[in-house]
């Protein structure tokens, strides 16, 4: 039984997928999006099942959907395994996939090619549920190069830009880089345990019998987090995630907010038994992502701060969440990890959507210099957009303040300078998305008449999944409190535990969220002071300076990688294009020419006249003869 | 019948047949009128079928006088058939110079 669920789980997005390939365009004018939705939503109530059953029983399901490879002592089968950490994985995709498809169903409904969008959606739901379904890491890698392949595909939607072109490829390359890292770290674990199962690996470590090969483990181990460094748009290769806003905003909130880029977070608490190992090396490659992490979530949030694209702030500030959640990975806090991936899903994906909405009413414009005041035309939005801005921004008793939190308790028990850098970090936050949210609903509207002309509030299509996700951000916090959570209890099967476990709620944990609440007040703060006191507006780009062009050109960072990598391989392949390859393709036309020339001669003799064949074979027998007859006297 | 090679010499014969043959070559390979080859290729069979008949004298045997026999039949076989396509031949193209049969040329 337990295996008709599971296929259906994972079977119905992809059946949305064949469907709206093949017929979405018959399928009436929103029939696409409505059959996308539904065959998420079923996927939806299948995880619903489990997640209520697996809440009573608290037994994991593991189903063997076939044998796959076996080569020598090397045994693979294509497995499920339906435990809490999937689950809850599996309820956020698919809950907030559901919203986000049904969003979609109203923003995309001008589009000609909207079944096209729906089959791609679907699709990347499928390859998201294989991802995280999957029972060994060989399962994980197919939906983790079918995410990537749906993120090109969903960032070169609209694909007569060429400019969103690039950046799907950008998304594209970067990924394949990390995914060499992801690799190389599944052969070095192939051969260190001759199995590639969680489960497998997890009793081979709790025997201990690799204690020998620490070294290994701790190399697979980095070469994996490179890995979730490229999905996951960690430091150095996060420079694909903020140009992935070129998709389809529902695009940007599903796949490069919630789900996709938190896969690289799943596959480290997937491996928690690994990544957890208590020895010197494991500690080196912890220390390495929590300082990458830390200095991700700095820089990506003072990038951030002077952005002026609605979408590009938001990217920045998914960057520098995601860098706060491997900062937690690294300090060995999974369940805190996985609580910030889940509050900020919530949150975040309502300020995409929320972007969304207002783009819509905006008519394609992203850039928040033209907007304000928009808040007198679209109450919902505003308010929606206000609590997730209070949610990241960790204001209590919104989600984001209970995950950060949490963090950041974690970061000063273990290192009080990443501590530092991740609270300045959240300080940043605070300040720009109430920059982002003073400059698009305050003040006066600054973009043209036309445009004020058509200000309008959402259908409900869209204004539905922001409230419904208003609420989770809201009241999200609350699965795990500080001193009684209920998500670390439900984790404790598939987290092992090191010790250090949940905070006690002493004299210090109360001041740290008094710290934090400050601090994201200050940054609140400074932000009123700065655009609804002074009603400062950011300047044209031609008019930055200093400091602020360099934050508001990303530090130059793409410019670097342009010019370290980029240039050089293309100077590389030019000049195996133009030299190396016209020396070898002349080499082997020289061969054919010459056959050529000899046969062009040659085929005069074949001139059809019997007398010359004639001719020809009597020379031919005589001297066959002749020499026969001379051999034979030597 | 040993006393005809007693007084012509087998090697005359062979002599004879070399020439025959030679001359049979040279008018295939030279002659451009298709009767002419096929006369030539009949003096070359000829001259082959004198040297199996004097060796099979000079042997004793009379297997090479059976085969020579065979070989006239078939000969025979052959200049029907050979004629006939050179009758055809000529309807077709109005001449028999073996220098116009160049239609299949590649």
């Amino acid at each position: 039984m337990d295996t008709a669920y599971i296929l259906l789980l994972l079977l119905a997005p992809f059946a949305g997928f064949l469907f709206n390939v093949f017929f979405g365009k018959k399928a009436g004018h929103n029939g696409a999006g409505y059959i996308a939705t539904f065959a998420v939503f079923v996927s939806f109530l299948v995880t619903l099942f489990y997640f209520i059953r697996i809440n009573q029983t608290g037994q994991a399901v593991s189903v063997k959907l076939f044998d796959w490879i076996q080569i020598s002592t090397f045994k693979l089968s294509f497995g499920v395994l339906l435990d809490q950490l999937s689950l809850l994985w599996l309820m956020f995709v698919t809950g907030i996939g559901s919203l986000i498809h049904l969003y979609s169903i109203s923003y995309m409904h001008d589009d000609e090619n909207r079944h096209k969008f729906f089959a791609y959606l679907n699709l990347f739901v499928f390859f998201m549920i294989t991802l995280v379904v999957g029972s060994n890491l060989l399962v994980m890698f197919i939906g983790w190069e079918g995410v990537g392949l749906c993120s090109y595909l969903l960032i070169g939607f609209w694909y007569k830009n060429q400019d969103y072109n690039d950046a799907a490829k950008k998304a594209f390359i970067m990924n394949r880089i990390g995914d060499l890292g992801f690799l190389i770290g599944m052969f070095l674990l192939g051969h260190l345990f001759t199995t590639l199962d969680y489960a497998d690996m997890k009793i081979t470590i709790e025997g201990g019998t690799n204690a020998a090969n620490t070294g290994w483990i701790a190399a697979a181990a980095l070469a994996l987090f490179i890995g979730a460094c490229g999905k996951s748009a960690q430091i150095p290769l996060y420079t694909w995630l903020p140009d992935a806003m070129a998709g389809p905003t529902p695009v940007s909130a599903l796949i490069h907010a919630a789900t996709m880029v938190t896969s690289g977070i799943f596959m480290i608490t997937r491996l928690n038994f690994l990544f957890g190992l208590d020895n010197v090396d494991m500690h080196t490659v912890n220390l390495v992502i929590a300082v990458v992490g830390a200095v991700t979530a700095l820089v990506a949030a003072t990038i951030g701060l002077v952005q002026n694209d609605i979408k590009k702030v938001l990217a920045y500030s998914t960057v520098s969440q995601l860098g706060l959640m491997f900062l937690a990975l690294g300090l060995g806090a999974y369940e805190v990890a996985v609580f910030h991936v889940i509050t900020h899903a919530f949150f975040k994906a309502c300020l995409f959507l929320g972007s969304g909405s207002v783009i819509h009413a905006m008519h394609g414009e992203q850039d928040m210099r033209n907007m304000g005041g928009l808040k007198k035309w679209m109450s919902v939005t505003y308010i929606t957009f206000l609590i997730s801005s209070l949610a990241i921004s960790g204001i209590p008793p919104f989600s984001g303040f209970f995950s950060k939190d949490e963090i950041l308790m974690t970061a000063f028990h273990s290192n009080t300078v990443l501590w530092a850098i991740a609270s300045l970090a959240s300080i940043m936050t605070a300040f720009y998305m109430f920059r982002l949210l003073y400059l698009t609903f305050f003040k006066e509207f600054r973009g043209t008449d036309e445009q004020k002309h058509h200000l309008h509030e959402s259908p409900a299509l869209i204004t539905f999944p922001l409230i419904v996700l208003a609420i989770l951000a809201t009241v999200g916090g609350f699965i795990s409190l500080p001193g009684n959570s209920w998500l670390n209890n439900y984790l404790a099967p598939v987290i092992a535990h090191k010790g250090h476990g949940e905070h006690h709620l002493d004299n210090t944990a109360y001041m740290l969220m008094a710290i934090a609440v400050v601090g994201g007040l200050i940054g609140i703060g400074i932000a009123y002071a700065k655009y609804i006191k002074k009603s400062e507006v950011p300047p044209a780009d031609a008019e930055m300076t200093g400091f602020h062009k360099l934050l508001y050109n990303k530090y130059y960072v793409d410019e670097i990688y342009e010019s370290l990598f980029v240039k050089p391989i293309n100077a590389l392949s030019t000049f195996f294009r133009d030299t190396l390859e016209t020396a070898l393709s002349g080499l082997v036309y020289g061969f054919g020419k010459v056959t050529n020339a000899i046969s062009d001669k040659g085929r005069l003799v074949q001139n059809g006249s019997i007398g010359r064949y004639l001719f020809a074979f009597t020379l031919g027998v005589v001297a066959i003869i002749t020499y026969l007859f001379y051999n034979k006297i030597a | 019948m040993g006393n005809v090679l007693n007084q012509i010499g087998i090697e005359n014969y062979i002599f004879l047949c070399v020439i025959l043959f030679s001359i049979g070559v040279f008018g295939v390979l030279y002659r451009r009128n298709a009767i002419i080859v096929f006369m030539s290729i009949e003096i070359m069979l000829n001259a082959v079928n004198l040297l199996f008949v004097a060796f099979s004298t000079y042997h004793q045997d009379a297997q090479g006088q059976v085969f020579v026999f065979f070989s006239m039949a078939v000969a025979a076989a052959e200049v029907a058939v050979g004629l006939a396509i050179v009758v055809s031949i000529f309807r077709n193209l109005g001449s028999i110079d073996i220098d116009n049969l160049k239609n299949l040329k590649g």
